[in-house]
């Protein structure tokens, strides 16, 4: 249920994303998901792959501070109110989203959404609970 | 009379075994060693007056006789040396021995301009191996270690320093040199290294890239570290025992003096035990030069006692630190100074306030708990001086939360400025992006004057 998300220090200047993308373009290490938390100062790059473990110890050789994170992520139809649905599940649980991103799946009309919470596996819970379909890591290989 | 002896521990019979003859000298009662020392002193005066013309000459002007110093306590009358006087007699002005007689030459890593030269008689070369077998000596080395030094070999005395006194001791020597950090990964794996010699700031960067590497230097034969030619604190000794599970002592020298081994530690680490009868310590006001008593902080005064072709009268180092009054419990009689933390030239006015790189490293540490790579960058706008502290993130204080990373940084701020009383920027900047050098690690960059 909980996917392993790579998150890599970039500092905010012209061509710092660039080498930890081409160091894993280069290793064929194909990326599932990606976002970049920026600041004025520096950016956070959060990566789903789909071997974590190599693309993490290719991004430390390199000199990178990784860190492993576990997110989740959920499927909901690609249509408005698509997200509400899912975040009322939440409401009132107390759970509080650290910070989250979505993608389209291009093929179907559904979206992805991936979730860090400060309470992972409560949100579990409570997503399921309320018929929210969490996703297993191999489903994410589909997309 | 059986039993009027208490046998020999186990211990003490191995400390025995392992006593090396050259630390005898270590041990000297001190009024033997002051007539030592006067010895040698009143014999390196008339020597210096007599074979260097500009020492001759700085005397004149100074109106002082060269008969005037009879003992240590007439030393503070006589004129300082300092790094000017060294830099413009370059190449040869303070040779004492002439060049047929002189075996060896060294020079300064000169950061401003031309380097300083120095010169080693045979005489001299065997002195500074002496010193540097007791300085391996006091920290536990013995014949059977395997010393791998990694300490620059060439022109810096570091290297062959530490090389000749190794392998004096009787210790297996790899002439690893600087840099190649996998390489030398790998030696310590599998040459069954016990000792490391380096400078600190190296040996923290080895210890980060053996973890990247997947090697865990806890578990490898090595046991002590010999760390010097920059400053270092508690909390880096502390950060390298941890990490590589060995013994980690201060060792102090300079080039101008004869290179490493003029002062080290011994097993109680509790200050530096200088050798005194070969270099004479004074601490003095680095203001007034005027002698401090012992205990009190103050600019570090060396002069050398049995130097040939090079002797140096007096020498301002610019190392602040303090002679420490009480004996060493390990029983040598030789006096400690306490470990250098500053210098008095690494002092930085900023907008008038004096900041040392030191207070920047303890306020670091208060937040971190570990000291990180750091720089200061010192630049000019709109007329004002700006200070910032461009500060490494490591694998223990990166977060995937950007408030995290938000707050790390306002903390570092908060705490800079406590200590520093002044308002610093701070910039996280990602790992291995600030330069270090093969030897010292460049702790400040100035460009206020480009500006």
């Amino acid at each position: 249920m909980k996917l392993q998300q790579l998150s890599v220090f970039c500092e905010n200047k012209p061509g710092r994303l660039l080498e930890p993308v081409r160091l894993l373009a280069r290793a064929g290490v194909d990326l599932r998901a990606l976002t970049l938390a920026d600041t004025e100062k520096f950016g956070i790059l959060r990566l789903i792959v789909r071997d974590w473990q190599e693309a993490r110890q290719l991004l430390q050789s390199a000199g990178a501070v990784v860190k492993v994170t576990e997110v989740i992520a959920v499927e909901v139809p690609d249509r408005p109110g698509g997200l509400a649905e899912v975040l009322e599940r939440l409401d009132g649980s107390g759970i509080n989203i650290e910070y989250m991103y979505a993608f389209p799946y291009v093929r179907g009309e559904r979206a992805v959404l991936v979730f860090r919470f400060d309470d992972t596996d409560g949100a579990i819970r409570c997503l399921t609970a309320g018929g929210i379909r969490v996703l297993e890591r191999t489903e994410l290989d589909g997309f | 009379m059986p039993g009027a002896y208490p046998a020999m521990s186990v211990d003490a019979t191995r400390t025995a075994a392992r006593f090396h003859p050259s630390s005898a000298a270590d041990f000297l009662p001190r009024p033997l060693l002051a007539q030592v020392q006067t010895g040698r002193l009143c014999e390196t005066l008339e020597r210096t007056f007599a074979s260097v013309p500009a020492w001759r000459e700085k005397m004149r002007a100074a109106g002082i006789s060269s008969g005037a110093v009879r003992s240590l306590a007439d030393l503070p009358k006589l004129p300082f040396t300092t790094k000017s006087d060294l830099r413009d007699a370059y190449p040869f002005g303070l040779f004492a021995s002439p060049m047929e007689q002189i075996v060896r030459l060294h020079a300064s890593s000169g950061t401003t301009g031309k380097p300083i030269v120095v010169a080693y008689t045979r005489e001299d070369v065997h002195v500074w191996t002496s010193v540097m077998i007791r300085s391996f000596a006091m920290a536990g080395v013995h014949a059977g270690d395997v010393v791998q030094n990694a300490y620059g070999y060439g022109l810096f005395t570091g290297g062959l320093g530490a090389h000749y006194g190794a392998e004096g001791l009787g210790a297996t020597v790899i002439p690893a040199s600087g840099g190649n950090t996998e390489r030398q990964i790998l030696v310590m794996k599998d040459f069954g290294v016990t000792v490391i010699c380096c400078t600190p700031s190296y040996f923290l960067h080895m210890i980060d890239r053996a973890a990247q590497l997947g090697v865990d230097l806890r578990e490898l034969p090595v046991r002590i570290g010999i760390f010097g030619a920059e400053p270092w604190t508690e909390a880096m000794r502390r950060r390298i025992q941890n990490l590589a599970g060995i013994r980690a002592f201060d060792i102090y020298g300079l080039s101008e003096i004869i290179g490493p081994g003029v002062a080290m530690e011994c097993e109680c680490r509790e200050g530096l035990h200088v050798f005194e009868d070969h270099f004479y310590p004074e601490v003095v006001d680095p203001g007034t030069g005027e002698p401090l008593p012992d205990g009190e902080e103050g600019e570090l005064v060396l002069t050398t006692l049995t130097k040939r072709a090079m002797p140096v009268i007096r020498y301002r180092t610019r190392d602040i630190t303090a002679l420490i009054p009480e004996p060493c419990s390990c029983g040598r009689t030789l006096r400690r100074i306490r470990r250098i933390g500053r210098r008095s030239d690494d002092m930085l006015i900023v907008r008038g306030v004096n900041v040392f790189p030191s207070q920047v490293e303890a306020a670091l540490l208060e937040v971190e708990h570990t000291l990180p790579h750091y720089q200061i960058v010192l630049t000019r706008a709109h007329g004002l001086d700006q200070m910032e502290v461009q500060v490494e993130v490591t694998p223990e204080t990166f977060s995937d939360r950007v408030s995290a990373m938000e707050q790390l940084s306002g903390k570092i701020a908060e705490a800079l400025e406590r200590v520093l009383g002044l308002r610093v920027q701070v910039t996280l900047v990602e790992p291995n992006t600030i330069a270090r050098s093969e030897g010292k690690a460049r702790r400040v960059v100035d460009r206020r004057s480009a500006v």
